[in-house]
């Protein structure tokens, strides 16, 4: 088993394709972080605007875990289509070559070797997570500092303590990698139907679009539905910049306001993990190999 | 001699189409076994049953003494294969293809003895190219490298000259003979290139629709001695019931698109014609046949069944 997920780690990692992920996330944060340095000053004051008039902050709100925030939130919309674009390959990329008949006839289940795919897939996920980790949180603290994080939610703002922030950012990192593994597990079900990875790559995209406006939409009737559809939680990691108060409204340090939504978010990925490979694994086993 | 390979009643329906219809074939210990067929006769569908690919809808695979459904793992240890066309990794060069599918047979070979194979099928210039920049014959060259990486006991090749120019043809050809020769390796070669399959074949199944026409030893087939003959005559079905009241019925082969088969002692055919003058049947042509091209387009021309005549 370990061998086969060194030799599918080895495949992704030599293939020209992978590297587009990381220099797509790479190019928008360096832009990001690149005009924030020139022009800090206009944004931070774009971003105070609106609350002007009902309080005052007294110094620099722009530092290196803002940044990351803003990037999280950026990014993490776009990052599923560069996860697809690998998870969704996994299988139908083989068919599309002509390996997979010849992987399939070497002395390995296929059980053992659709897991081996979906555990190298994971790791490609979590790599690209890391490097995001990297780039929009290490490289930011070095180029703008430590401060305070300064948020503004719909109805409120939420002041962090720098020294209470990075473990939040953690916990957030954490959280976002099991997002993306559920997004890896999506593509990597659809790709067990297609004999090319375009169709499994654009199905991924369009579950998710279609499920994330079901998630966003308040209607009534979908509001039932919404507790159970993956695209409610994939934003759970916001949950860690949310606070607990004491009775004087002040921030609990060390506190998260709803802890058991993020357990609850995670148990609702991760059996959608389960689903989705179980899935795949379950109709890939029945399946015959035409290809 | 043992058995290496063991098919009964093997039968694969897809939706409305039975692709393979209640075959069955034995291959022995260093047969080149030559599995020959119209496109869409249910080669490639058998081929792929043996290597797990597909599910049979009946039947019973036994390879190496062992039940495939049972012993998959066993036996796929000590497979080689190359299945329609050669596609490898166009992103990884011939040496790291080969390196690759070593170590998912389980071995780690040394780079002498990757060399070594990629000498045997002369790609050792190229081992650091990329995959993409070969032509066809090389990586069909390169297939058969990856099939024989792992030292398996039974081969199956399935058109392996396919996109090979004269001198490649002629070096896989001996590739084979030289495996099954010299290192006594099974071997299995699907082809509609029948002349190929005819010098290097010890032994020949021929399917159409899925279905077995003949089974049988390939010199014996061949052998110039025993020929087949085609009959046309006025009115055939008189002269079947003659020809089966005399001493030919038991050399009848069968009955097809207006002509009848029958297999002898090449020395017999004046014997044939006398007794055909004497029996009044009246003859339009009487066609001697012994190569294989002539009897593979002879028997799968039409749609009867023809048991296996030899074994």
């Amino acid at each position: 088993m370990l061998t086969l997920i060194q030799i599918e780690l080895y495949k992704i990692f030599r293939r020209p394709r992978t590297y587009i992920a990381f220099g797509a996330i790479a190019a928008l944060i360096l832009i990001i972080q690149f005009g924030l340095k020139l022009d800090g000053k206009s944004y931070s004051d774009f971003l105070m605007k609106d609350i002007g008039g009902s309080m005052v902050i007294d110094g620099n709100i722009i530092n290196g875990y803002l940044l990351c925030y803003i990037m999280l939130q950026l990014l993490l919309v776009h990052v599923p289509l560069l996860v697809a674009l690998i998870a969704a390959d996994m299988i139908s990329g083989e068919a599309n070559m002509g390996t997979l008949r010849l992987l399939l006839s070497k002395p390995y289940s296929r059980t053992e070797l659709l897991l081996a795919k979906f555990l190298a897939a994971t790791v490609y996920t979590i790599m690209l997570l890391i490097w995001l980790a990297i780039l929009a949180l290490f490289l930011s603290m070095w180029i703008f500092g430590l401060g305070d994080l300064f948020l503004m939610k719909s109805s409120y703002v939420v002041l962090i303590n720098q020294h209470d922030v990075f473990w939040r950012y953690a916990g957030a990192f954490v959280f976002a990698a099991l997002a993306m593994v559920t997004v890896a597990a999506l593509g990597f079900f659809l790709s067990i139907f297609a004999e090319n990875s375009i169709g499994p790559i654009v199905a991924t995209m369009s579950f998710i679009v279609f499920f994330t406006i079901l998630s966003t939409l308040n209607i009534p009737i979908f509001n039932v539905l919404k507790p159970y559809l993956f695209t409610t939680h994939l934003i759970s990691w916001k949950e860690f910049f949310d606070l607990k108060v004491n009775d004087a409204n002040e921030a609990i340090i060390g506190s998260i306001q709803n802890p058991q939504r993020i357990i609850t978010s995670a148990l609702v990925l991760l059996l959608h993990i389960v689903g989705f490979v179980g899935g795949a694994i379950f109709i890939f086993n029945k399946k015959d190999v035409l290809s | 001699m043992q058995q290496i390979v063991r098919v009964t009643d093997l039968t694969k329906q897809f939706k409305n189409l039975k692709a393979v219809d209640h075959l069955s074939y034995t291959v022995n210990e260093g047969d080149v076994y030559g599995f020959l067929g119209q496109n869409g006769a249910g080669k490639s569908t058998t081929i792929r049953m043996m290597l797990t690919l597909i599910k049979p809808t009946a039947g019973h695979i036994e390879i190496f003494g062992m039940d495939l459904a049972k012993k998959r793992r066993e036996i796929l240890r000590n497979i080689g294969a190359v299945i329609e066309k050669p596609d490898v990794y166009k992103y990884l060069s011939a040496y790291e293809n080969l390196q690759l599918f070593a170590r998912l047979s389980g071995i780690k070979p040394t780079r002498k003895q990757m060399m070594d194979q990629l000498e045997m099928v002369g790609l050792a210039q190229r081992a650091e190219d990329k995959v993409k920049t070969f032509s066809q014959g090389m990586k069909q060259r390169l297939g058969i490298g990856i099939a024989l990486v792992h030292n398996p006991q039974l081969i199956i090749l399935d058109e392996p000259t396919n996109g090979l120019d004269p001198q490649g043809i002629a070096d896989i050809r001996n590739l084979i003979l030289h495996l099954s020769r010299e290192s006594n390796k099974t071997i299995i070669v699907s082809s509609h290139l029948l002349s190929e399959i005819e010098q290097i074949a010890t032994r020949v199944l021929i399917i159409d629709k899925g279905k077995k026409l003949v089974e049988g030893n390939a010199t014996e087939l061949l052998d110039p001695a025993q020929t087949i003959v085609e009959l046309q005559t006025l009115d055939n079905a008189f002269a079947l019931q003659q020809l089966q009241l005399s001493n030919w019925t038991d050399k009848i082969q069968g009955q097809r698109n207006n002509t009848i088969v029958i297999k002898l002692d090449r020395k017999e055919i004046p014997a044939l014609h006398t007794d055909l003058v004497n029996m009044q049947i009246q003859l339009l042509s009487l066609q001697p046949r012994h190569s294989l091209e002539d009897y593979f387009l002879q028997v799968t021309s039409g749609n009867q069944h023809v048991d296996t005549y030899t074994n």
